[in-house]
């Protein structure tokens, strides 16, 4: 892979469903270590967008470009498998299972035992495998900080907790590139430190590309490396944080005029 | 009361019941990971049954290795069914997918009685000894294999589904598909797989009952008495398929007994389960384990 090439490019993206467009013509590029943000009024296209990337949605015109490769036609699953990982807007966690289960499903393509293998554990190194992916397991963990909960059942945890074990989940997949769906929606302030520090971590740490929508404008020009805007499925602009914030067509769009004050 | 005739039919509910408990967990296994209800179950018994049975007669395998046989003809039987027929019918109203497994159903059957014809066989010989002793009661020898069998694949499921990777990627399929696949799940494979396990293991059931009754197309009968065993322990609920299935074993063996010493109305053997899922349905139609929907606005 070229060094300057985007870890992804989104070329001319337009989707529709039915009569409604939900993007159109929607093209910008995250370079590698990037955090990239995409914000917008509600019904803008931004989640949309973001199935685009991962695969939930294929657009009906334009391309998506992984690492320099063509996904567009790819499965969400292949993506992942590639190094795209997700979570979502609405919470999904496997609520049944343990939060170390839940993280573990994230870790299952990277196995190479399979079924019959994985019967003679200790001769085919399914032990010793096993042993590893523990090992990557614990590290998410111990960053995110869940290991009082490790045991529990995903499903009784309060909301905050269940937001931080979507993103071990997401962690886990090992992924190059990162898409965050809102992950400071309903938290409150401390919560939403918390996890502004997480994100900037597995950015500087991890080494991940994140690409992430968020309401808070104060999380989103604070951690941000750029941002880019949409508005009824177009995009209106994109740049550092600073220009997004003077820029008159955003201000006018999303911001409303008379904010920006609160909003510095 | 005749309490040696109660305590055999007990013993024979138990094994039968396991036996259900299979079957039905076959039937919990693929609604619950592709969300179709499969009326062709009895089906994948009866074509088991007839695939060793013809390994044996007609090919003269050793009982062991035709048995491997079959297992393995199922596994390629199942994944190749949802390849083809079922995987282009994901997306289509449930309705129209209940029709395909019922097709499928009569189709089976159909195929069956051609290919094998419409007598009952019996499989050859397996075991030396007519009848083993327990605690003073006479069991069949394949009643004793069926129980046992019954017991170690309920051991293994168990083991699947709790320690291995493709057991829990089958649990995060079953929650949420979208979830799963963006955690690089393949939801086609973990379908496929669904199926090739389903039919499997059904065909291991269909073999053992085989075994004791013969085989004929009366064989199939047995996918639908998983109906009630299924609708008692919860559609979603792997344990509450095996709890399901002994209930029902139970059930039908008292409900005997209780019909031929006192009411006289007869085959209640076979009506008493359908009576039980008619209640079930009216009072508590998720089942003693399943999931309630609940919806949350």
């Amino acid at each position: 892979m070229d060094d300057s090439a985007p870890i992804l490019e989104t070329r001319a993206i337009s989707l529709g469903f039915g009569g409604v467009r939900a993007l159109s013509d929607v093209s910008f590029r995250v370079e590698t270590g990037e955090i990239f943000s995409i914000i917008g009024p509600n019904g803008a296209g931004k989640t949309s967008m973001l199935n685009c990337v991962s695969g939930r949605y294929k657009p009906n015109e334009g391309q998506v470009m992984f690492k320099g490769r063509d996904i567009t036609r790819l499965t969400p699953n292949q993506r992942a498998t590639l190094g795209l990982g997700r979570t979502f807007q609405n919470l999904a966690l496997f609520g049944h299972m343990s939060v170390l289960d839940n993280i573990m499903v994230g870790r299952h393509h990277l196995m190479k035992n399979n079924f019959l293998t994985g019967g003679l554990y200790w001769l085919t190194g399914a032990q010793r495998e096993e042993s590893e992916h523990r090992r990557h397991v614990e590290d998410i963990i111990d960053f995110l900080e869940i290991s009082h909960i490790r045991k529990a059942v995903a499903g009784t945890l309060p909301y905050g907790l269940r937001k931080r074990v979507e993103l071990a989940r997401a962690v886990a997949v090992r992924p190059d590139l990162i898409l965050l769906d809102e992950p400071m929606a309903g938290m409150n302030l401390e919560e939403k430190e918390d996890m502004a520090r997480y994100i900037v971590d597995l950015n500087e740490e991890w080494g991940m590309t994140v690409i992430m929508i968020e309401h808070d404008m104060g999380v989103v020009m604070d951690i941000s490396h750029r941002v880019m805007v949409l508005d009824f499925g177009r995009k209106i602009a994109d740049g550092l944080p600073d220009e997004i914030m003077s820029n008159d067509h955003v201000k006018r769009a999303y911001l409303g005029e008379d904010d920006m004050d609160e909003v510095a | 009361m005749n309490w040696d005739f109660l305590f055999q039919l007990a013993v024979n509910g138990i094994i039968v019941g396991t036996l259900y408990g299979v079957v039905a967990m076959c039937f919990v296994l693929i609604y619950k990971s592709t969300q179709v209800v499969n009326f062709a179950q009895g089906e994948f018994m009866l074509i088991g049954a007839w695939v060793c049975w013809a390994l044996l007669v007609h090919f003269h395998l050793p009982f062991w290795l035709g048995f491997l046989v079959t297992l393995a003809f199922m596994m390629a039987f199942g994944v190749l069914l949802q390849v083809v027929v079922l995987r282009p019918m994901i997306g289509e109203p449930i309705i129209s997918i209940i029709m395909v497994t019922i097709g499928l159903s009569l189709f089976f059957q159909a195929a069956m009685k051609w290919m094998f014809g419409v007598n009952a066989q019996n499989f050859p010989r397996v075991f030396e000894a007519d009848s083993v002793d327990i605690f003073g009661l006479s069991v069949q020898p394949a009643y004793l294999m069926s129980f046992v069998i019954s017991i170690l694949v309920m051991a293994g499921f168990f083991y699947f589904f709790k320690f291995s990777r493709f057991g829990l990627a089958m649990r995060a399929t079953a929650f949420n598909q979208q979830v799963a696949q963006s955690l690089g799940i393949s939801v086609k494979s973990v379908f496929a797989m669904a199926w090739a396990i389903s039919a499997m293991v059904s065909a291991l059931a269909g073999v053992v009952v085989g075994m004791v009754n013969g085989v004929s197309s009366a064989l199939s009968f047995i996918g639908i008495k998983v109906f009630p065993a299924v609708i008692l322990g919860g559609l979603d609920s792997i344990v509450g398929a095996v709890a399901g299935g002994l209930i029902i074993g139970l059930l039908e063996n008292f409900a005997e007994f209780a019909d031929g010493q006192y009411f006289h109305w007869g085959n209640m053997y076979s009506i008493a389960p359908f009576w039980v899922l008619i209640i079930i349905l009216v009072i508590k139609p998720y089942g003693l384990f399943g999931t309630k929907n609940i919806e949350r606005v």
